[in-house]
């Protein structure tokens, strides 16, 4: 690879030079009919270069996007995404062909007169009623779907603190009573590394861990904090971001899809671990299992790049199991 | 004010000069500077990128003290992710791109002999020069220069123990950044006015041609939002400084609670925001003049829709200060905002879709005169339409939060913004080059330089949308940490080639440009047989522009190939020729187009 780097960059540095030792050569400052001839047929040649480009990219790179999204709010993310990358899509290759097109249709030459064509209201209304519409259609969808997102009324909801410092998570779950303790960066002390109020009832019941486990089905209520910078909880799979503010708390919600056992059975995410292993052997390096994954997407300082914590999503009575098995802070915390 | 003559010496001539044209020029060549600082910056962090733990030889020569044996640490990746940013949309892309053709133009293109106020427009570039000055000596302290993104979110910005570069850098990029809105602001207000005031005889607001629209909307632009950048850096400096706590509150870092109560740095959000939106339309809208200029000049045709031009330069400007909230979905503010701005946001897709269609409707039956600047205009479309288009679902707030700050935003405002916006400069530059300096560009370099430019831009930006959609956040030094990216390795590969290819490229360029300022093939008065007023001045620079007095205009500038009978394309043209200067009366009979 570095091979064709240093290749590619001699290349480029011995154009460049022979061309600016070519510059006396060359007078011609202004296009005539020639340079326009060449020049419309090489807007042709990049269209074709273009749309191969971009075909290859959306069907090559199918295999690395993310799977379909793994919470049930998200289905409807994935709907809106793939209406919206549709119409896109087609916008995109009409204009672009009719960009180089008329560049090379309509390249100059002495014979050709142009069309005195200054205005016309028929076609301004037309697109500007188009895309209107159109939008209309997505901006509503849009708010139909943002509002579902963001509606977090649910008694029933698990509800988890997560907590970002630099550089790692936290989290922390409310325990029988389903409500957090109240938490504030002047209780950080010794193993109190998040500052929960233990004078708190409500601290009494929670419980601290380093990894999530959520219930497959149950809606989830984040509610996020961070010690000291912005951070940004991303959950990839879930179609989930929130800001970790200091000093305000903020929230999110979603309802976990698939266990992450059923996730590694998918044909997407088969195929996509399937690439991963191959660049992985190759590298002789352990084989990568897919794992759900809280990740930092917020410009936070050196370790940003490497903040994360592992989200499991297990059935109802795994979880059950597990959260029992994890300690109180009352028990922690003396 | 040309009625005297002033004695010129070296210095008022070629520094302390007041002369509009001048001024462009200083701007032009400081901004270029800038823009190679800036460019080879991005180019080591693409080293960086795809081959994460190789080592260079240059990273060492560039960096010293910041890398290990030629692998640059994590904190001088964001030092050089942040510089880029600030240095390309600050410097170059607003005062690079506004400065230089703003101050060539709007007294050229409307009939003055110099702006309203010749010396604060030469306080403005030296403002400007002063704090690309201050910005290129904080690249040299010890601590590394600002590291927080060029949005500089506090309190990463605020505060030294959460990264070296919020120490004496960030302090120097707040004066260098508070400096440089003074400039913009003494520009901004000078164009202004300038536009309002000082057109010639004959010139109404609805005769002047599109660059001068965009330049005069930008400016207005950049007088109602850069004033709250400064606002917002000065309470950032209150904070680092004084103690205050407009944006920090509970805060426990290196071990210690810190004393800030009750602020929000969602307020700072808001704050950046409000300017941060507007200049993307700061950078972009000249270029969308310059590029409407030069494809009906090229295209011999008159701009399709020039009223649907001038009222989408308006909607965009007006819609571009409402929508500051998406880019904030995330940050905590209360949802229902949410909703509001991806209404308005999604809005701003009509008038840019007027701009689109009307582009390609001017291109339709022409004549294309395939110059290098208009294939950077014709190209400038193409990335305005690709990177346009993405927008549609960053703005939808409820996709967003699946794509928030990865690398699709990454792909998306590069090609819209940055690309598109450095087109319309590069095009600029080849059509208004006689102009500049009386002798004209190379054009079989220019063809060179566009063609590796615009394959090298798509390389890069194109496949940047598909990591993008694999989950890859911006802003991470390596993408080793997640085995879930791995796959994502060769693409970094490939973006890196294609980067440096076309960074190298940029040197076609530069040395078209300074080549041809000494050797280029002498001007003609109207090398681009334009219809724009700058085409009647003398292609020796005067001071006060035209010798005897300014000339009258007569009509639109558009006037291209129009005919004797408007309905018969087969029709001799009206004025014998293929175009009509501004300053030709109407014929007898002559409808006004």
């Amino acid at each position: 690879m570095l091979a064709l780097f240093y290749i590619f960059i001699g290349v480029a540095i011995g154009v460049s030079v022979w061309q600016i030792t070519r510059i006396l050569d060359f007078r011609g400052v202004i296009a005539n009919d020639e340079d326009n001839a060449k020049q419309g047929k090489y807007a042709l040649y990049f269209m074709v270069f273009f749309y191969a480009i971009m075909i290859y990219c959306l069907i090559a790179m199918n295999v690395i996007m993310l799977p379909e999204a793994a919470s049930i709010e998200g289905e409807h993310d994935d709907n809106l995404f793939n209406i919206t990358f549709w119409l896109i899509g087609v916008v995109q290759f009409i204009m672009q062909f009719l960009i180089f097109f008329f560049t090379f249709k309509y390249r100059g030459n002495k014979n050709r007169k142009a069309k005195f064509y200054a205005d016309s209201h028929k076609l301004e209304m037309i697109w500007t009623i188009i895309p209107a519409v159109v939008l209309v259609v997505l901006i509503g969808y849009g708010l139909w779907q943002w509002n579902n997102v963001m509606d977090l009324d649910d008694d029933d909801a698990v509800v988890i603190e997560v907590y970002a410092y630099q550089w790692g998570w936290h989290a922390r779950y409310a325990g029988d009573d389903n409500t957090l303790g109240t938490g504030n960066v002047n209780y950080i002390k010794g193993i109190n590394t998040i500052g929960v109020d233990m004078s708190d009832v409500n601290s009494q019941d929670d419980k601290q861990v380093t990894e999530l486990y959520l219930p497959k089905g149950k809606k989830v209520h984040f509610k996020f904090r961070s010690q000291d910078v912005l951070h940004s909880a991303y959950m990839p799979h879930f179609r989930a971001q929130m800001n970790c503010v200091p000093g305000m708390v903020t929230e999110f919600g979603f309802t976990p899809k698939y266990t992450t056992e059923e996730m590694r059975m998918q044909s997407e995410v088969r195929e996509k671990t399937k690439g991963i292993n191959k660049i992985r052997a190759a590298k002789g390096e352990d084989l990568y299992e897919f794992d759900y994954v809280l990740l930092c997407n917020k410009i936070c300082g050196t370790s940003h790049y490497s903040m994360q914590m592992k989200i499991t999503v297990v059935e109802q009575e795994e979880y059950d199991a597990w959260i029992a098995e994890q300690p109180t802070l009352a028990t922690v915390i003396k | 004010m040309s009625d005297h003559h002033h004695k010129e010496t070296f210095v008022t001539k070629y520094i302390f000069s007041q002369d509009h044209k001048m001024i462009s020029k200083q701007f032009l060549v400081t901004g270029m500077f800038m823009g190679i600082i800036a460019v080879l910056m991005s180019m080591l962090f693409r080293l960086q990128l795809a081959w994460p733990e190789t080592s260079f030889s240059i990273i060492e020569a560039f960096l010293g003290p910041h890398q290990t044996d030629g692998v640059m640490s994590p904190d001088i990746y964001l030092a050089l992710v942040t510089i880029h940013g600030t240095i390309m949309v600050f410097f170059v892309l607003t005062a690079g791109l506004s400065g230089t053709f703003s101050n060539l133009l709007i007294p050229l293109q409307i009939g003055a002999r110099d702006m309203a106020s010749g010396f604060l427009n030469m306080i403005s570039y030296w403002l400007f020069f002063l704090s690309s000055v201050i910005m290129v000596i904080s690249l040299f302290v010890e601590a590394g220069p600002a590291s927080a993104g060029w949005t500089i979110y506090p309190p990463l910005s605020a505060l030294p123990q959460a990264i070296p570069g919020s120490g004496a850098g960030m302090t120097l990029w707040l004066v260098s950044m508070s400096i440089f809105i003074a400039s913009s602001l003494i520009g901004a207000l000078n164009y202004i006015v300038t536009v309002l005031n000082l057109r010639t005889k004959g010139m109404k607001m609805t005769r002047l041609p599109l660059t001068i629209w965009a330049f005069f909307i930008t400016a207005i632009i950049g007088v109602v939002s850069f004033p709250v950048l400064l606002s917002a850096a000065l309470l950032l400096v209150f904070d680092r400084s004084f103690g205050t706590s407009f944006y920090l509150s509970d805060i426990f870092i290196s071990g210690e609670v810190l004393h800030y109560q009750g602020g929000s740095p969602v307020l700072f959000e808001h704050l950046f925001w409000f300017l941060g939106h507007p200049e993307v339309y700061i950078v972009l809208l000249p270029a969308l003049g310059i590029t409407s200029e030069i494809i009906s000049t090229n295209s011999r045709k008159p701009i399709f829709g020039y009223r649907a031009m001038v009222m989408s330069i308006m909607a965009i400007a007006f819609l571009s200060t409402i929508v500051w909230g998406h880019h904030m979905f995330i940050s905590g503010m209360n949802p229902f905002l949410g909703s509001v701005f991806t209404f308005t946001t999604l809005l701003i897709a009509i008038p840019s879709a007027v701009k689109a269609f009307n582009y390609v409707t001017t291109l339709w039956k022409g004549n294309l005169q395939l110059n290098p600047a208009m294939l950077f205009s014709i190209g400038l479309v193409s990335t305005f339409v690709t990177g346009g288009l993405t927008g549609l679902v960053l703005g939808d707030s409820a996709l967003d939060i699946a794509i928030h700050d990865t690398y699709f935003v990454v792909a998306h405002f590069h090609l819209v913004m940055g690309v598109s916006a450095i087109f319309g400069m590069y095009a600029g530059i080849y059509h208004w080059f006689p102009k500049m300096y009386g002798r004209m560009m190379n054009k079989t370099l220019g063809y060179w330089h566009f063609w590796i430019t615009i394959v090298c831009a798509y390389g890069v930006f194109w496949p940047m949308h598909f990591i993008g959609l694999a989950g890859l956040p911006r802003r991470y030094y390596s993408n080793t940490s997640f085995p879930m990216f791995d796959d994502l390795a060769d693409i970094n590969v490939v973006i890196t080639i294609f980067a440096l290819v076309g960074g190298a490229a940029q040197i076609i360029f530069l040395a078209n440009y300074f080549i041809s300022i000494y050797r280029g093939d002498k001007a003609t008065q109207n090398p681009w047989k334009s219809n724009t007023l700058e085409w009647t001045t003398p292609v020796e620079h005067i001071h006060g522009n035209w010798p005897g007095k300014i000339p009258e205009v007569h009509r639109w500038a558009y006037d291209y190939s129009k005919r004797v009978d408007p309905n018969d394309d087969d029709s001799d043209y009206l004025h014998g020729q293929d175009y009509v200067l501004q300053t030709t009366p109407l014929l007898e009979g002559e409808e006004p187009s």
